[in-house]
């Protein structure tokens, strides 16, 4: 009988494919933290008829689920043959769904900065973008900062999802293995260990900030 | 662009779709009693003395909060199944949606028990109520009041999370049934956006119908 189980091999092929994730995790969050500062800006200071329809934009990718969100945008790359990789595609996809939570969580942040500390910047003689930029920025980020870090940890649970559109990101990496070996525990098991490994530090840092943060 | 648009034969296929959103609310709603009952389970687990009960509400949380939900369905789906429970993909994502579920709404709860004063209890057990008749009486209908936004956010991130079971096989759910027309069919980009404008209302209608809720529930 041929003996294929587990090997070193295996365990790199799935470390390649927690590569992916993160490097997924990574732009998607760059661009999407970036729209979402906008979007954010736009959402707590523009005037009603942009913060309005921009809130039910960005509504709708909340109110989706990503795996179909993934299949129409590839399905919408096709038709109109644009051609992107499925690696663009993904990281577009979930960079516009981490945008449209970052802009609530910005929101939430510039919305934190009270009234009297803005218009006292203002009374002091700073323009309105010195008192966006060195008032209300550095207050709202002690808001926004441990909401951004367990966004960022949600959108890197959901990369397993781009595993639909065939990118072998780690799960689809565990499962190309358990389709040979046949011990879905042993490797389902060390794919969550990684999942685990990447995320909890993270998250732990994010509630130590805002414990920090809070006391003061 | 070189692609015509074929909304018609979508739409002929609208009593499948509506059949199968009615499955996807189905699972949400079995996947959510089971886990507010688990969640509550485990947040008082998390109060109890016994370091065995506290160790599995700490793995349950941690667990459910730092893998993907995909990953539960997964575990569950094949990592079981090598255990010899093999379970179909219908009760494999439920138990998957639970687990999610039960790990993230145990937060709440825990916090919405510290929220209420250990004084209040104190005084119905004085009053001569038994420690369940406190619970139900007095603990539970504050603690409802406290998580019930928690649980709301939560029924809607259930109903998405329904999507994932066509990734296990299921085909008579919101998701599975549209993958199965897009199978037959090849109208990927009209079935699905048939379904993203449902699941869309879905997840309004759970939104709206809380928020008219609260209105009478918490009117005090």
């Amino acid at each position: 009988m041929l003996h294929m189980s587990f090997g070193a091999n295996d365990l790199i092929f799935m470390l390649k494919g927690a590569g992916v994730t993160l490097a997924i995790t990574f732009w998607s969050v760059a661009f999407g933290t970036l729209l979402g500062l906008c979007f954010g800006v736009v959402r707590s200071e523009g005037p009603w008829y942009l913060s309005a329809p921009l809130g039910f934009f960005l509504d709708i990718f909340r109110s989706v689920p990503l795996l179909i969100q993934f299949v129409l945008f590839n399905a919408a790359n096709s038709m109109f043959a644009t051609n992107l990789p499925v690696f663009a595609i993904a990281c577009v996809v979930l960079a516009i769904y981490t945008a449209s939570y970052c802009t609530e969580i910005v929101r939430a942040g510039i919305l934190a900065v009270p009234q009297t500390t803005r218009r006292a910047a203002r009374s002091l003689g700073l323009s309105y973008s010195q008192d966006l930029t060195d008032i209300v920025f550095p207050i709202a980020l002690k808001v926004v900062l441990p909401n951004w870090i367990s966004l960022t940890l949600g959108v890197m649970k959901d990369t397993s999802l781009v595993l639909w559109i065939g990118i072998t990101e780690l799960l689809r990496a565990s499962q190309t293995i358990v389709t040979r070996t046949q011990e879905p525990l042993l490797v389902l098991a060390i794919a969550g260990a990684i999942y685990f490994a990447m995320s909890f530090p993270v998250g732990r840092l994010g509630m130590w900030l805002e414990k920090k943060w809070a006391a003061q | 662009m070189h692609y015509t648009f074929h909304w018609e034969t979508a739409f002929k296929a609208m009593p499948q779709l509506l059949w199968g959103a009615a499955t996807t609310l189905e699972i949400a709603a079995l996947s959510m009693i089971f886990g507010i009952a688990l969640a509550i389970m485990l947040a008082l687990f998390a109060q109890s003395q016994n370091p065995v009960l506290k160790a599995i509400h700490v793995t349950w949380v941690e667990i459910a909060r730092n893998t993907p939900a995909l990953f539960q369905v997964y575990m569950v789906y094949f990592g079981l199944g090598s255990l010899g429970l093999r379970l179909d993909s219908f009760p494999s994502l439920v138990a998957g949606v639970t687990f999610n579920n039960a790990g993230y709404l145990a937060e709440a709860f825990r916090g919405g028990l510290h929220a209420i004063p250990e004084t209040q209890v104190r005084a119905a057990r004085s009053l001569g109520m038994t420690a369940p008749q406190v619970f139900i009486s007095i603990v539970l209908p504050q603690l409802f009041r406290i998580v019930f936004y928690p649980i709301t956010n939560q029924i809607v991130w259930a109903i998405l999370m329904t999507s994932l079971g066509v990734v296990v096989g299921l085909t008579d759910d919101l998701m599975g049934v549209t993958q199965q027309l897009n199978v037959v069919t090849f109208r990927t980009f009209e079935y699905f956006t048939i379904a993203a404008v449902l699941y869309y209302l879905l997840a309004k209608s759970v939104t709206v119908t809380a928020r008219l809720m609260a209105g009478r529930l918490f009117r005090y």
